[in-house]
């Protein structure tokens, strides 16, 4: 698993109160892991801070799961 | 009935530490003090519930923890136990949408606004949690304890600076009188042990500065070495409930509430009038809507603060009690908890309950020297042994509000 991809777990582990196991790539932060709306915002924040990355808001719209998020950042990185 | 406060976590808890005479007055822990006049507050003391203390994550799960202010901490830690004590856990539709909720604070979350105004100053208004909001909110409380127990009737909040609590608790009651509930869960939190919190009152020349080395004796109504109150956090929530409602689901009851009062000083901001007629009428209104007399009244829960308005208070008390004030007992027990403001009101009525059911008149710590002399009997230092069967809980604010709540044993 790439750094990026540890890193995004992490704050979802943190962010969300849930086990480690249950944060796979392809679960969804509203329908597998318990958030709410308000939740995916602070989780983008969280993001955002932890990555140095802009992530407007139509980009944050559809990131939905674990795998949305990591290949965001890694793109955004790449580039 | 459900509480935690300086004297710590659970009303028999507090009760017993209480009425033994301890105090929950030290000096501050959760900031350093020391660039402030006042050094010493009432703070919930943390460790395990078999102790009586506060862990936070028995009561509150540790990811919403930080989606609300310390003061809704404080407030569903006492309803929870309110609940819990009261065995109300409605399953139909129907009871669930006849129990509401109505639990306010005086300031609400003060630190969490200090916080995200940093963060905004700082220039990061964007990186702002989306729960700044909902942490801050009063009605919040109320809010969070519906969501836990799917309570779906009236969910409102009072704010009445130090008032709330016996506002709160008289509202409620009058709401299921009028048919609205048949269940309330009412009372006051907060959390305002904070440097803003601390600041703002030490600008207002409010608060003790003179004991800071010594804060259990900090906090001392009536005495002639009071300099200001000391403040205290926490929440107190009791539940409300129609009487045959009750009765007919074999509640635990503790006590009737049979009388509540208000009225407004129109006088100054902070603080009361000469004779102060404004805590005499809410008393007189109180008295009125109980159909009682003051020759009925056993005990009474001061607002007592340690302040100059003490006094005042006191004076109201002889005005309307008259020949009755001499078999009076009357004390204030912001001696030994400080000042909890929104949650005092809610806190002292309980109190007021507990007395009427084990006949005991809770102490006024450290009343050495009592600046005016009475002849009410202040229960300085002990608690006293005596039969109470009728209560009275005064409550005053800032901005002039005064409430005072009656409360009858069964």
């Amino acid at each position: 698993m790439s750094e990026i991809a540890d890193k995004v777990k992490k704050i979802v582990v943190e962010h969300l109160g849930v086990e480690e196991s249950k944060v796979t790539p392809e679960a969804s932060f509203i329908d597998d892991l318990g958030a709410d709306s308000l939740d995916t915002v602070e989780l983008v924040m969280a993001f955002e801070e932890a990555f140095n990355v802009e992530i407007p808001e139509d980009a944050a719209e559809k990131i939905a799961t674990v795998k949305d998020a990591i290949d965001y950042i890694e793109k955004q990185k790449a580039a | 009935m459900g509480m935690v406060g300086p004297l710590g976590l659970g009303v028999e808890n507090v009760w017993s530490r209480l009425i033994a005479g301890e105090s929950g007055i030290g000096r501050i822990t959760h900031f350093d003090p020391s660039d402030l006049p006042a050094q010493v507050a009432g703070q919930v003391p943390e460790g395990p519930k078999t102790e009586g203390k506060l862990t936070l994550s028995e009561w509150v799960p540790v990811k919403d923890q930080r989606k609300m202010d310390r003061f809704i901490h404080m407030g569903l830690v006492a309803a929870t136990e309110a609940v819990e004590d009261s065995g109300w856990k409605p399953q139909t539709e129907e009871d669930k949408c006849a129990t509401g909720v109505m639990i306010g604070s005086g300031i609400g979350g003060l630190q969490t606004i200090y916080d995200a105004s940093i963060t905004v100053h700082e220039g990061r208004a964007k990186r702002l949690s989306p729960f700044f909001i909902p942490s801050a909110l009063i009605n919040l409380v109320s809010g969070h304890v519906s969501i836990k127990y799917g309570f779906q009737g009236p969910n409102h909040s009072v704010v009445t600076a130090c008032a709330t609590g016996v506002h709160a608790i008289g509202d409620a009651a009058r709401l299921i009188m009028f048919g609205d509930a048949d269940v309330m869960v009412a009372g006051g939190a907060e959390a305002t042990v904070c440097p803003l919190g601390i600041a703002g009152f030490c600008s207002a020349r409010a608060l003790s500065t003179g004991f800071n080395d010594t804060p259990g004796k900090a906090s001392r109504p009536w005495d002639k070495d009071r300099d200001g109150f000391v403040m205290g956090e926490g929440a107190g929530v009791v539940v409300l409930e129609e009487y045959e409602h009750a009765k007919a689901r074999g509640a635990k009851i503790y006590a009737e509430i049979v009388g509540y009062g208000m009225s407004g000083d129109a006088y100054h901001i902070t603080a009361p009038a000469e004779g102060h007629y404004g805590a005499y009428r809410a008393m007189g209104a109180a008295l009125k809507s109980a159909g009682l007399t003051p020759a009925d009244i056993d005990y009474v829960n001061a607002h007592g603060t340690s302040t100059m308005a003490d006094d005042l208070e006191l004076e109201a008390v002889e005005r309307l009690f008259a020949d009755d004030a001499k078999k009076l007992a009357m004390s204030s027990t912001k001696s030994a908890t400080g000042h909890l403001l929104g949650a005092a009101g809610a806190v002292e009525a309980m109190f007021c309950m507990l007395a009427i059911r084990d006949n005991v008149a809770p102490p006024t710590l450290n009343l050495d020297n009592p600046s005016r002399e009475s002849v009410i009997d202040r229960v300085a230092h002990t608690a006293q042994q005596r039969k109470i069967n009728v209560a009275l809980s005064n409550s005053f604010g800032f901005g002039g509000t005064n409430a005072s709540l009656l409360v009858r044993g069964i």
